[in-house]
């Protein structure tokens, strides 16, 4: 299994302003950072220049991250032991302060390129359910699930109101075994 | 367990060391015989407060290289005593609680500042090392081999690193350094900050 993760921000200025800079100029070196650190699996990318970030719809102050890992462990380091610390640090200098969950966590096949919806529906479930085993934080960490046979329905994410399409099923196979 | 000072000085040399120690290093180090640093050695590793294993430390290996040898290193389990018990962890994270609720980081970086700036130290080197922080150089940047804050770090990353950097910057202006700045520069199983000289990097 891998670790998907995802989280927002929602910026104090437009992406192109003064106010926002100094967090623009560490896209490029970050991103370095993460494509090369052992367990990274993958990233959803806005385009191929290093400062494009994720193109979505849901409001133009909104910045999202969404990436994947080969456990909680690389996840960890590449968050908190890389100079990615220091933007973390510094994010009032750029970003609004959020009362409810801004990032997410959950468990994926290994091979699985998840969809945005799919990530947006799991904070969604978050800020709905708190942590669960299907939409958790690093504080309220929950182990992959243990393999089983057959396909295992894992998780039914619904979310209200909310914008886009949210509501999905999810249904989890393992290598080598046929989805029922 | 450390209230033997052979011991004391070889545990602290362990440590202190981002290698496995054999015991002919470790004796070396603490000016003694092998035999008793052996004996201390193991001491330690049955307390917990070292680990063991075996390495051929000339690099050599497969037939001819000779036995390997015993090596140590720090125990990465906690070990926190206190008479008569004690709980500041609780406490502290409460407090982390608290700045969290109130957004209170910027005052909290503040106060750590002002602690930091009331140290008494010689030097940074004398100031890092009586805070627990293990400080060894690296091509010129001073690096922190122990987080003293390492359990509230797990739990608190961001707010705890602020807090320690802030610290850091203290301690700096305490021993009237001006020359060197202090940075967040984390690396796995390492302290967040590093030292280095101004416009050196």
């Amino acid at each position: 299994m891998h670790l998907a993760q995802l989280n927002v921000a929602r910026m104090l200025a437009p992406k192109d302003s003064p106010e926002l800079a100094g967090f623009i100029a560490g896209l490029e070196p970050v991103n370095a950072i993460s494509d090369s650190a052992p367990g990274f699996v993958w990233r959803l990318k806005g385009g191929d220049g290093p400062t494009d970030t994720v193109q979505h719809d849901h409001g133009d102050m909104l910045l999202i991250n969404f990436s994947v890992w080969e456990s909680r462990e690389a996840l960890w380091d590449f968050v908190y032991r890389t100079v990615h610390l220091d933007y973390l640090r510094r994010r009032r200098e750029w970003f609004e302060r959020m009362a409810e969950p801004y990032s997410v966590m959950w468990w994926i096949p290994a091979g699985h390129i998840p969809a945005l919806d799919e990530g947006m529906a799991r904070l969604e479930r978050l800020r709905a359910h708190g942590p669960t085993p299907d939409a958790f934080t690093f504080k309220d960490f929950h182990e992959p699930p243990l393999p089983e046979a057959g396909g295992r329905e894992v998780a039914t994410a619904e979310a209200g109101d909310g914008a886009g399409v949210l509501t999905e099923k999810l249904l989890v196979t393992y290598e080598g075994m046929e989805p029922e | 367990m450390l209230r033997d000072p052979v011991r004391r000085a070889l545990y602290e040399y362990v440590v202190a060391q981002g290698h496995e120690v054999g015991r002919d290093e470790a004796a070396r180090a603490a000016g003694v015989g092998r035999t008793l640093a052996a004996f201390h050695l193991d001491k330690l590793v049955e307390a917990g407060l070292l680990v063991s294993g075996f390495r051929h430390l000339t690099g050599r290996t497969g037939p001819g290289s000779g036995r390997p040898a015993k090596v140590y290193r720090r125990s990465a389990v906690e070990h926190q005593v206190t008479v008569p018990p004690r709980d500041y962890r609780t406490l502290a994270l409460v407090l982390a609680e608290a700045v969290d609720v109130l957004g209170g980081e910027d005052a909290a970086q503040g106060a750590a500042r002002r602690v930091g700036e009331r140290a008494k130290a010689g030097d940074l080197r004398e100031a890092l090392t009586e805070r627990g922080y293990a400080p060894y150089d690296e091509g010129g940047v001073t690096r922190l081999r122990n987080c003293p804050f390492h359990v509230l770090a797990e739990e608190r990353p961001v707010l705890v690193c602020s807090l320690n950097l802030a610290l850091c910057q203290g301690l700096l202006a305490a021993v009237g350094e001006r020359e060197v700045t202090a940075r967040i520069d984390p690396r796995p199983g390492e302290c967040c900050v590093s030292f280095s000289k101004n416009n050196d990097h």
